[in-house]
């Protein structure tokens, strides 16, 4: 089918003049306006703001999960529509969100059960994903025997199932602790690369923002803007010898001015 | 794992825990008992009250008869011709029979009730329209409802079977069971939250797809309660139906010929009553043990399997 065959050459999410409106109770609340943002396959970028600056709904946006108001979003060259119906993209919450009545083996395998995939054959997947996330020996455990930390290393497992081009992140790194945080991220980044997989993530952590991203978006609230792009240039996933050099510090104080409004002088670094 | 360490531990807490219920209904079930005797024995024969109204019950033989006479009452031939069946064996067969019916009622009101559920998780416009009528048909009197039922028989048939004065008592029943599980599956059915919903939206899974991995798995702890209150719901509506339409057979009706013998024997009231107690105990039981053996088929109470 042409209309499932994603074009090679176009880039894996191409966001154009997107407006986003919600009628509340206290009338029409602009949550996205006039939004550009374009993201090269292979390319990880962080969507960071204030509380209501829209970022969360922009990734929505993108997994079609919310209907846009106006404007154009295309994932890998088809609508955004399209691509959730052919599952191009993996997507985790800030919650696990894990059935609780499945095993850890069985929530990994749950959007390929969906999709009629062969039980043997889906089995076999989780067990690889598990052991990518380093959970390969408590596959047959329910969810509520592991920690938080875990949890969300089974829920990023899950949106890797299908082995999706795209993976939307809505701070899924949010509820964990410091440590936590920083172990599952270089993890992340390893899982990520060795699959080439594009990643939107959405986060409130300038660190977290600038030790992943080639790119982060900086946005303003009220309406929902972008307002800055810094374009980040660190070894990816050096762990402590990145968070520790000028370079990394640098950057998270250009984000923090973008955050703050101050001009930005980079943007051009890259 | 540290569940797998944990799981003995825990199944030892919870039988333990079961032992200890079970000693606290027998306690409650003895004190119940011997307050009966006590007042029976120490309480006014005619009663006590204060200007003609009764406060005190009658603590005579005929109202108040001490359990030993009823349990003798149960192996007393029923009428005096010789190879009668005895009253607890009559008892026995009216429960039996009652039994069957609430089961069919309680099957048939449990499927409406869960047909109607589906529907009003599906269409709001449904859960705003129905579900107040599905709460009000429950303050409909039984008494009132019996006879429009039972004037189906002769006018309605369903297929080739003709309604019946059992068709009667096991609609009533339904009647009374549909109502909790048509308002607690709903809940159940609403319980998972936005972001699982979302999550299977992002997997473009159909709404029957939600439905069977999603809300129904998730709607188990809603629906569990609501079935044992149906159950007790349609043993209660059986034989109420029973009594208010006549229908014989069952232990409503026994209840009803009993007390027109309490002259002569006021016993057997009393035992036909414990019939209909131990009949709707039964049947929680059945709901509760069909409760463990799900969850431990899910696993949710153990540790990994």
């Amino acid at each position: 089918m042409s209309s499932s065959t994603a074009v090679p050459a176009a880039p894996m999410v191409a966001v154009r003049a997107l407006t986003q409106r919600f009628a509340t109770a206290a009338g029409p609340v602009t949550a996205l306006d006039g939004v550009d943002l374009t993201i090269e396959r292979g390319r990880f970028v962080s969507l960071i703001g204030p509380s209501g600056c829209g970022k969360s709904t922009l990734l929505r946006v993108v997994g079609d999960l919310v209907t846009p108001t106006s404007g154009e979003v295309l994932v890998g060259g088809k609508t955004a529509a399209q691509a959730r119906r052919d599952q191009d993209y993996g997507i985790a919450f800030q919650s696990a969100g894990l059935l609780e009545w499945r095993t850890v083996a069985r929530n990994v395998e749950l959007p390929l059960e969906l999709h009629g995939v062969g039980r043997r054959e889906r089995r076999a997947r989780a067990l690889d994903l598990l052991e990518l996330v380093g959970l390969g020996d408590v596959a047959g455990a329910r969810p509520s025997q592991l920690s938080g930390g875990m949890q969300q290393r089974v829920a990023i497992a899950r949106a890797l199932a299908e082995s999706p081009s795209l993976l939307l992140m809505d701070e899924p790194f949010g509820a964990l602790d410091e440590m936590t945080r920083e172990r599952l991220q270089d993890e992340l980044l390893r899982v990520a690369a060795a699959a080439g997989t594009t990643v939107l993530f959405v986060t409130h952590s300038i660190p977290e923002a600038v030790y992943l991203s080639d790119r982060v978006v900086v946005m303003s609230a009220r309406p929902g803007r972008v307002a800055a792009v810094v374009d980040v240039d660190l070894p990816r996933g050096a762990g402590t010898d990145v968070r520790e050099a000028p370079e990394f510090f640098a950057r998270v104080t250009d984000v923090r001015e973008a955050l703050r409004g101050a001009p930005v002088r980079t943007g051009a670094s890259a | 794992m540290s569940g797998s360490a944990v799981a003995p531990a825990r199944g030892r807490e919870a039988a333990a825990g079961a032992l200890r219920r079970v000693a606290v209904v027998v306690a409650a079930v003895a004190v119940l008992a011997a307050a009966w005797e006590l007042y029976a024995a120490l309480g006014p024969v005619d009663g006590a009250g204060v200007g003609g109204v009764r406060l005190l019950p009658r603590a005579d033989e005929r109202s108040m008869p001490h359990l030993g006479t009823v349990l003798a009452t149960l192996g007393e031939p029923e009428v005096a011709v010789p190879g009668a069946r005895t009253v607890g064996q009559a008892v026995l067969a009216g429960a039996w029979t009652t039994l069957r019916l609430a089961l069919a009622g309680w099957a048939l009101g449990a499927l409406v009730g869960a047909a109607l559920a589906v529907a009003m998780q599906r269409l709001r416009l449904l859960e705003d329209g129905l579900l107040p009528w599905v709460v009000l048909s429950q303050t409909v009197p039984i008494i009132a409802l019996a006879p429009v039922v039972a004037g189906w028989g002769g006018v309605l048939s369903v297929g080739p079977i003709a309604w019946t004065p059992a068709s009667s008592v096991v609609v009533i029943s339904a009647f009374l069971a549909f109502c909790p599980v048509a308002v607690g599956l709903l809940r159940g059915l609403q319980a998972p939250s936005a972001l699982t919903e979302e999550l299977f939206t992002s997997y473009a899974a159909s709404w029957r797809q939600q439905l069977l991995r999603l809300r129904l798995p998730a709607s188990l702890p809603f629906v569990v309660p609501a079935l044992r209150l149906a159950a007790a719901q349609a043993v209660v509506g059986a034989i109420v139906a029973e009594i208010s339409t006549g229908t014989r057979g069952g232990i409503g009706r026994l209840i009803i010929e009993y007390s027109q013998q309490a002259t002569s024997s006021p016993a057997r009231v009393h035992a036909a009553v414990w019939g209909a107690a131990a009949l709707g105990l039964l049947v929680a039981g059945l709901i509760t043990l069909a409760d463990v053996a799900l969850r431990r088929s899910r696993g949710t109470s153990g540790g990994p399997a």
